[in-house]
């Protein structure tokens, strides 16, 4: 019993002292803001990676003809773009946020498993550095679209492996991250604060948390059976032993389309935090947020052959993935409808990190349509591996995922470092952000519908203009996001002045994260607070 | 942390890696549970593996079916292949034959497979292979060119609306690849 006492008692003292000094501090770290902190930079530096890769195919596509890069090394281009923005960007990000926001969302200490967080960190730096790593190998970073199909995918170079590697590395570094958040949120919460009452992000994250742990050990299986079946022998997809290449499409769909939930689920969750403070109301339909984020969870493991229309499914097959593919909006529906009613007669204000929510209200909701339409089987034969699917999940992810992103970054950078951005500059960031969104991705559904296919370095010259077009959206967008570098240095560095601990108006009704000073103190809730009853129950 | 805590995690841990090697497993099991359900729902015929037995039908004289052969080669398999006849009027329930020439371009034997497709996939039953050189692995000497032939009839029951079965073979290269 004494021992029992006396290992507490060390642990309160190991919890008391400040982070390491110097660079160690990073390097084995296991507080949750550190490594959130460490997620968030990582993911803005990929973000700038991956956002070079667009500009490259950009560049290319400016005007028809072959001028800047050859066609292989364009197809690595798209290829990589998607995976280190995916897995490099997006993904990270949300973890990133999770880490931080989610202990002081629900009054904990710190991540259920510490060390492990550390370890999944830099198990995702491992994998992304090893993915980039493919990009100087003989025969060229994998070049057959981020979905990896075989056949083509196996007629990769020597990179082959190393991406496969790449990709069980970052499953397991996701795994690891989605394990640390159920742990954190089932067994960490402090007294009182009941399922119910948790903020919409933590609920999000702990619905994205299965989605992940679900999906992406199945992807690792895929990607497996593709090294076997290139370096043992075995025959999944190959036909002349047996195989089937479709069979590979129903395995990777079957990740496939939830993980596109995976990035946009915490986004849903954001935007339902950040809204109601601006609108000054509580969230509209919080039960029913709830229930609608787990209802499009359950949803997503059972629409994946949406992406495979055209392959020859039986008609039934067909009609039915068609159907349960249309369900989806109506969920989606509740929750478009419950943020717009939230700022219905709402004393709304437009700081940078609303406007960038109100945008994504309205930008994703155009993706979804998109989605609506492709999800009717026999349309999709017309918008199938075109740009006009290509403006819709880039509709579904850059004004909405990496909006949120930018919101999320504008709302709790005050809380992280103590200090306020220049307001003046962030919505400069948002208005270049939102018009060259539009210029960039409005113009690839006209493209997709006149036919142009997806994933092509040259095209016919019908499609020109609005190539061109779209090229320059992608260059102002691309440049307007250094404002948010330069935002976020300039706010490190004291920006316009010290933060207040609620930052925003009223801000403590909202989230048990403005209760605590800014910035947030190495250690927060080392004894659980008290959980006064928020405005969304 | 206290030991309480400790426990409720490392139980929800073991719990979470649990589920993470079930769907590990679930994945592999998608590989037989996908040849079920096409088998259940008559699609994608793979290697058909024997020859159908040669069954009378009635010869319908008054319908004509237009079918189709196409021939490709998988990127890396070093040969040429071709048919005799690009398209062929049948009545169906008569047995015809067209012949096939494959020859190994390169100075060393290969073992090359034939994998056969139809389409519309949903004639593939109507279509009875009596002969085919896709029932087996072929093997060809240095430079060996072969005539082979293929016998088949489509089956009258083929419902009106089909006009036109196109049967294309592709060949792999399996030199390199162990029987088992
Ligand atoms: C209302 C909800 C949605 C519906 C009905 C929908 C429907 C579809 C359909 C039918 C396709 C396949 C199109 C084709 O290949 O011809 C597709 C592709 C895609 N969707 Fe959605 N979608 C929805 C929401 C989303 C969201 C929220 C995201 C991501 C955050 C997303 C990301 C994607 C991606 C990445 C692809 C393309 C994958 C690829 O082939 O590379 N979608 N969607
Ligand atoms: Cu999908």
């Amino acid at each position: 019993m004494t021992a029992v006492v006396a290992e507490h008692d060390d642990h309160h003292d190991h919890h008391d002292h400040g982070p390491e000094k110097g660079i160690l501090r990073w390097i084995i770290t296991t507080n949750h803001k550190d490594i959130g902190t460490m997620y968030l930079v990582f993911a803005l530096i990929m973000f700038f990676v991956g956002g070079t890769m667009a500009l490259i195919i950009r560049s290319e596509l400016f005007e028809p003809g072959l001028q800047f890069v050859d066609p292989q090394f364009f197809n690595s281009m798209t290829t990589m773009h998607a995976l280190v923005m995916v897995f490099g960007a997006v993904m990270p990000a949300f973890v990133g946020l999770a880490n931080w926001m989610i202990p002081m969302m629900i009054g904990a200490p710190d991540m259920a498993l510490p060390r492990m967080n550390n370890m999944s960190f830099w198990m995702l730096v491992a994998g992304v550095l090893l993915l980039a790593a493919t990009l100087f190998m003989e025969g060229g970073a994998p070049a057959g679209g981020w979905t990896l199909y075989p056949p083509l995918v196996l007629q990769t170079g020597k990179a082959l492996p190393f991406a496969i590697f790449s990709v069980h590395m970052l499953g397991i570094s996701s795994i690891m991250g989605a394990i640390n958040v159920i742990a954190t949120i089932f067994n960490m919460r402090a007294p009182g604060m009941t399922l119910m009452k948790m903020p919409l992000f933590v609920w999000t994250w702990l619905i994205t948390a299965f989605l992940l742990i679900a999906i992406m050990p199945v992807f690792a299986g895929a990607v497996t059976m593709l090294l076997t079946d290139r370096f043992f022998d075995t025959s999944f997809f190959n036909a002349a032993g047996g195989g089937d290449p479709v069979l590979y499409q129903h395995i990777f769909w079957f990740f496939g389309h939830p993980e596109v939930y995976v990035m946009i689920l915490p986004t849903f969750g954001v935007a339902s935090t950040i809204i109601p403070v601006f609108a000054r109301k509580p969230l509209f339909g919080y039960a029913s947020m709830v229930y609608a984020t787990a209802a499009i969870a359950f949803l997503s493991f059972i629409v994946w052959a949406h992406h495979m229309f055209t392959v020859g499914l039986p008609i039934a097959g067909e009609l039915y993935f068609m159907y349960a593919t249309m369900l989806i909006a109506i969920p989606t529906g509740v929750k478009v409808f419950n943020w717009t009613a939230t700022m219905w007669k709402g004393e709304m204000t437009f700081e940078t990190p609303m406007l960038f929510s109100i945008a994504f209200v309205v930008l994703f909701t155009m993706g979804g349509f998109t989605g609506l339409m492709m999800s009717v089987a026999p349309a999709d034969f017309q918008y199938h591996d075109t740009y006009f699917i290509v403006a819709h999940f880039h509709y579904t992810l850059v004004p909405a995922s990496v909006f949120i992103l930018m919101a999320s970054g504008y709302y709790w950078l005050p809380k992280w470092t103590g200090n306020m951005y220049d307001e003046r500059i962030g919505r400069l960031h948002f208005w270049l952000s939102a018009i060259s969104v539009n210029i960039l991705f409005f113009p690839q559904h006209f493209l997709g519908l006149a036919g142009m296919p997806r994933r092509i370095p040259d095209y016919a010259i019908q499609f020109a203009d609005w190539n061109m077009v779209s090229s320059i959206g992608a260059f102002i967008y691309g440049f307007s996001q250094l404002l948010f570098v330069y935002i976020v240095i300039d706010t490190i560095r004291g920006g316009t002045g010290k933060a207040t601990a609620e930052v925003w108006e009223d801000a403590s009704k909202h989230g048990l994260e403005w209760t605590v000073p800014s910035p947030a103190p190495y250690h927060t809730f080392t004894t659980p607070p008290e959980i006064i009853p928020t405005e969304h129950v | 942390m206290s030991q309480d805590l400790e426990r409720k995690n490392s139980k929800i841990v073991t719990k979470l890696v649990l589920v993470v090697l079930v769907m590990f497993g679930f994945g592999y099991a998608l590989v037989p549970l996908y040849d079920v359900l096409c088998d259940i729902t008559g699609q994608n015929i793979k290697l058909q593996a024997a020859a159908d037995s040669e069954t009378e039908f009635t010869v319908d004289e008054s319908r004509e079916i237009t079918v189709e052969f196409i021939t490709a080669i998988n990127e890396k398999t070093p040969m040429e292949f071709r048919a005799e006849t690009r398209t062929m009027k049948v009545h169906p329930g008569k047995y015809y034959t067209v012949n096939f020439y494959a020859k190994n371009i390169t100075n060393n034997p290969i073992k090359a497979q034939a994998i056969p497709s139809i389409s519309p996939g949903l004639a593939e039953e109507f279509f009875k292979k009596i002969q085919c050189f896709c029932f087996e692995t072929q093997t060809f000497q240095a430079k060996e060119e072969k005539k082979m032939p293929v016998r088949f009839a489509v089956n009258p029951k083929l419902p009106e609306r089909y006009k036109i079965i196109t049967l294309s073979y592709t060949f792999f290269d399996r030199t390199n690849i162990t029987e088992n």
